[in-house]
């Protein structure tokens, strides 16, 4: 198997023994983006000098005998929402085109310990917000399977650049089914883990209740490699769980006997593709084939999910986005033409004599944030600030905001009413296969219900994974989506594994002219 | 109190900045008055990505102060963001306390030895934690319209205290402020330097008047921008004056127009109508997603009482019944501060006379270090020096008078008290000198004798010049009483 192509452990095992160095792997990752980026386009940026450097010190380092971290010379590509010390940060959005943070995230310091080869940063919905990465105001990514069909989002160059043997390795973030859903999409492996098992120090916060930073790889063991050099308690992000991190990368080999499976029946209903569902019922009989024993389960309030999300996702994100301002950072519009333009529509209210539209008329301060933020964000965000301004407004609070906070522990009691009886629950990760490009950006809500079967779980707070688990008859990948308890990511990683000893869907590779 | 045509209703917010090394969310210092933007990181300029993690000696100088002004501290308690726009407010919201504050439903005491009003239970609704906010600095010279932002004092810890409008007159409120400061200051929770902005008063007044149809209320205003307690004093006499001359012309009540801001412009002596804020009516609270909620257990909370040491009001009422001194003297001294109760208590322990002490402590102690801007500890004559000069007061070794002229030397040649009184010629006179004295200018004045002898007894005064002029070290009371007892007899 050619470089590309390999899994992150195979390629571990060969920097090991000398077989291969970290600059010829990354050279080989180079070239891949070199040839197939132009289509796809999974990378806002590629970088490729500080990535060969780093990987030529690594090479060095092993020779040397240096103890070496645990990514050691491994590429890895970030999505464009952590901050990186030096290296723009831009959300896919005009508002931080320039803006380049003066600090890691907890996740890049801890991928630079690990040794690992930052490649690159990818494309993105803007600040997150959207299924298709159709949103991103810096570039357009495609599905390598099919290139006029989207690679889901928001991690869609995430998942992008892993399909198409870009890197080994991506890091998502998953609000609610930001990692899973473009995982399925574009036939590979995402981890949404536990919320508060990655630091959230550092990510460009959307959803501050709902974010959680994840692996994406192309197998399960490769998941569990990268959870591990990631995950742990960071005292600089509260909500950050103080527990030990497992050896995912050990235990992710050992099966699980008598491993008990609750097929969700509400995500077998509606709006279901026949194909995913037709891959999703052979999955779960390749996990009985493998000794699991399968009974259905119910989460009533799982048909809430959505309307829930975006009461709570668009409140919290109209709150951590009013940073975004043009007062400290991120972008600014032009002044002098904003107080030329604030000065003509003054003194035409004067010459009219129009009391009212100047008593009306923007203070400079205003006009400046107004029009910053106009410029700054595009349409889904705006969406978004406002639906959430809405719900948070003080006439709205409790009916919208504080209900569906209590939906929100409904819809988590359902969860651990159904984890007393099976270790996880299963069932498809998004309705449907990828789609093509521009056929719902007209239509949010559309769009809305890809992430149906997976937002519960950042509702809950528990941990998913996605899996690819079947083909099209078009060609496009299908995602199987395992769910667990909170703090089960070991589980979650182990029968992912499990089935992919047993299928072959996560070898196969589009091919990219 | 003369009749009024009105009563004002006061309610006073205080900010208090706790004396904490680091700010609420950040490890960034707290010193006051560094460069402008030399104390920030990432998390208090609210970079994106960055996340506040609580500081928990701030929370716990709040529990302090809570118990102090008898809150009730919940055991569960959650921070909210208070969402708004301001240069000055880097995150677009404030971290702060909404629904379930750190401590609610407790009360202050005040009272005035002066009685110049009745004693008053002023309860307080609540005490909660929040971040300050930035710095703006506007410099409108030669038409720029400049605006600077000093992001130094953004993530400062804040303890507001919210009072019920309980207090009736500027002095009241007055009242309350200068007993709130002090507990502050006992408890070493904040170091209430107002000019700093460590104690920042906003005060809620509007009037209730007696009116032919019933009892009215007029609108609330709110009193911004007060770095004094004469300033709140002086702001809410003004504001009175002038809603009730609102009044008198427009017959506005409560809920007729909004609640107004104005603030208090000490140059002129007056409030000023303040513009509104932005979108000031919906702050869009919601709970704060980047913190965990704080848990306190009972056993915490106790500790924390335990712990709270006397404070004033509590040590007002044991120096009295300690040591003997009125109220108002325990309040003087109490007042002045933890090390001046001190430098009291060990003076009164030395000398054995706690009275006596007081008035020394009162009147000459404090007058020097007022008169030489010193701080107590830098008082340059120790307690057991001073002892030695109230004791001889006390033992009429020395008149009050002398003993202020010992004081005075004392104070500048850091001799002993009776080292001085030695150089000045200062011994006891004792009894038989005295009476000889006392015959031989009743004697040689006998218009003073009779008039003694009729009952007219300041006739002794004139007297007691010639005494002193004969031996300074007289104590004239022990001699004005000799010569009465003796012109009986003669």
């Amino acid at each position: 198997m050619s470089l590309i192509h390999a899994s992150a452990a195979q390629l571990l095992t060969q920097l090991e023994s000398g077989e291969i160095t970290s600059v010829e792997l990354t050279k080989a990752c180079l070239a891949q983006i070199d040839a197939a980026d132009k289509q796809v386009g999974a990378f806002l940026k590629v970088m490729r000098d500080s990535a060969l450097e780093q990987a030529e010190s690594v090479d060095a380092r092993r020779k040397k005998g240096e103890k070496l971290g645990r990514l050691a010379g491994v590429p890895v590509a970030i999505k464009d929402l952590l901050c990186t010390q030096g290296e723009t940060t831009t959300c896919a959005s005009k508002m931080l085109e320039n803006f380049v943070p003066p600090y890691d995230a907890t996740v890049i310091a801890k991928l630079k310990a690990a040794d690992a080869v930052l490649i690159g940063k990818t494309n993105m919905d803007e600040f997150a917000m959207g299924g298709s990465t159709e949103n991103s105001a810096l570039g357009v990514t495609r599905n390598p399977w099919d290139l006029k069909c989207v690679p889901g989002g928001s991690s869609g160059g995430a998942a992008a650049c892993l399909a198409a043997s870009m890197a080994p390795l991506s890091i998502g973030t998953d609000t609610g089914g930001s990692i899973r859903q473009p995982a399925s999409f574009c036939g590979v492996v995402g981890l949404k883990p536990t919320y508060g098992v990655v630091s959230r120090f550092g990510l460009i916060a959307f959803a501050s209740s709902l974010d959680q930073i994840g692996p994406m790889a192309r197998t399960a063991e490769d998941a569990a490699i990268l959870l591990e050099a990631i995950a742990g308690y960071d005292p600089h992000d509260s909500t950050s769980a103080n527990v030990k991190t497992p050896a995912y990368s050990q235990s992710v080999k050992q099966p699980l006997k008598g491993l008990r499976l609750g097929v969700v029946k509400e995500h077998f209903g509606e709006g279901l593709d026949s194909e995913v569902e037709q891959a999703t019922r052979e999955a779960i009989h390749v996990y009985k084939s493998l000794g699991a024993t399968v009974s259905d389960v119910s989460l009533p309030h799982s048909k809430y999910g959505i309307a829930v999300y975006y009461i709570i996702a668009p409140s919290e994100a109209s709150s951590n986005l009013a940073r975004f301002d043009g007062a400290h950072y991120g972008h600014r519009t032009d002044e002098a033409a904003m107080l030329e333009q604030l000065a003509q529509e003054r003194a035409a209210l004067e010459a009219a004599g129009d009391e009212a539209g100047l008593a009306k008329l923007d203070t400079s301060l205003v006009r400046m944030y107004r029009q910053s933020r106009a410029e700054g964000f595009g349409p889904e965000v705006k969406r978004r600030i406002m639906l959430g301004t809405y719900t948070l407004s003080a006439g709205y609070y409790d009916a919208y905001y504080l209900k569906a906070l209590k939906v929100r522990r409904l819809i988590r009691q359902d969860y651990d009413a159904a984890f007393k009886n099976v270790d996880l629950v299963i069932g498809p990760t998004a309705p449907t296969p990828s789609f093509a490009a521009g056929t719902k950006t007209d239509d949010p809500l559309s769009m809305y219900l890809g992430d149906l079967y997976t937002v519960t779980a950042n509702l809950a707070g528990i941990g998913g994974i996605s899996i690819p688990c079947g083909f099209s008859k078009s060609g496009l990948p299908i995602g199987l989506q395992l769910q667990g308890p909170p703090l089960a990511e070991e589980r979650l990683l182990q029968a992912a594994h499990m089935f992919q000893t047993a299928t072959d869907w996560h070898e196969r590779r589009p091919e990219l002219s | 109190m003369s009749e009024s045509p009105y009563e004002i209703v006061i309610g006073l917010e205080v900010h208090v900045q706790l004396a904490t090394q680091t700010k609420l969310f950040c490890r960034c210092s707290t010193q006051y008055g560094a460069p402008p933007n030399t104390q920030t990181c990432p998390v208090c300029l609210a970079m994106p990505g960055s996340l506040p993690v609580m500081n928990r000696t701030a929370f716990q100088l709040g529990m302090k102060t809570a118990c102090a002004l008898n809150l009730q501290i919940p055991n569960f308690t959650k921070w909210d963001r208070k969402n708004y726009y301001y240069p000055d407010l880097p995150k677009g919201y404030q971290i702060s306390q909404y629904d379930l504050p750190m401590s609610q439903d407790g009360f202050l005491l005040i009272t005035d030895p002066k009685q110049q009003f009745e004693p008053r239970k002023v309860r307080i609704i609540r005490a909660h934690l929040e971040e300050d906010a930035g710095k703006s600095m506007h410099d409108e010279a030669a038409g720029k319209a400049d605006s600077r932002i000093d992001l130094n004092r953004t993530g400062t810890p804040l303890l507001e205290i919210v009072s019920e409008p309980d207090m009736r007159s500027p002095l009241e409120a007055k009242a309350y402020l200068t007993e709130l400061k002090l507990i502050l200051e006992y408890l070493g929770v904040s170091d209430c330097n107002m000019q700093e902005g460590s104690l920042r008063v906003d005060a809620n007044v509007n009037l209730h008047l007696q009116t032919p149809e019933g009892k009215v209320a007029t609108p609330i205003v709110e009193i911004k921008n007060m770095n004094s307690f004469r300033a709140v004093e002086r702001a809410i006499a003004y504001e009175a004056q002038r809603q009730y001359e609102i009044w008198l012309e427009t017959k506005q009540k409560i809920g007729d127009v909004p609640k107004q801001t104005r603030g208090w412009d000490d140059q002129a002596q007056i409030t000023r109508g303040q513009r509104h804020k932005e979108e000031s009516s919906d702050y869009r609270y919601f709970p704060e997603p980047d913190l965990a909620p704080v848990t306190t257990t009972d056993e915490e909370i106790a500790a924390v009482k335990a712990q709270l040491g006397e404070l004033p009001r509590q040590i007002r009422d044991r120096l009295e019944e300690q040591y003997k001194i009125p109220a108002y003297d325990a309040d003087v001294i109490v007042n002045q501060g933890q090390t001046t109760v001190n430098y009291y208590e060990t003076l009164a322990k030395l000398s054995g006379d706690g009275k006596l002490a007081s008035n020394w402590v009162q009147q000459e102690v404090l007058r020097v270090l007022k008169e030489r801007s010193l701080e107590i500890d830098a008082f340059p004559i120790s307690t057991e020096r001073l002892a030695e000069l109230v004791k001889a007061v006390a033992g009429k070794e020395i008149d009050g008078t002398r003993a202020k002229d010992v004081f005075a030397e004392m104070l500048d040649s850091g001799k002993s008290a009776s080292e001085v009184m030695k150089e000045m010629g200062i011994e006891k006179v004792d009894d038989s000198e005295l009476e000889n004295l006392c015959r031989e200018l009743l004697e040689a004045n006998p218009k003073v004798l009779a008039d003694l002898k009729e009952g007219t007894h300041k006739a002794v005064g004139a007297l007691i010049g010639q005494a002193k002029k004969k031996n300074p070290n007289i104590d004239p009371g022990t001699f004005r009483q000799m010569c009465i007892d003796m012109s009986a007899k003669m």
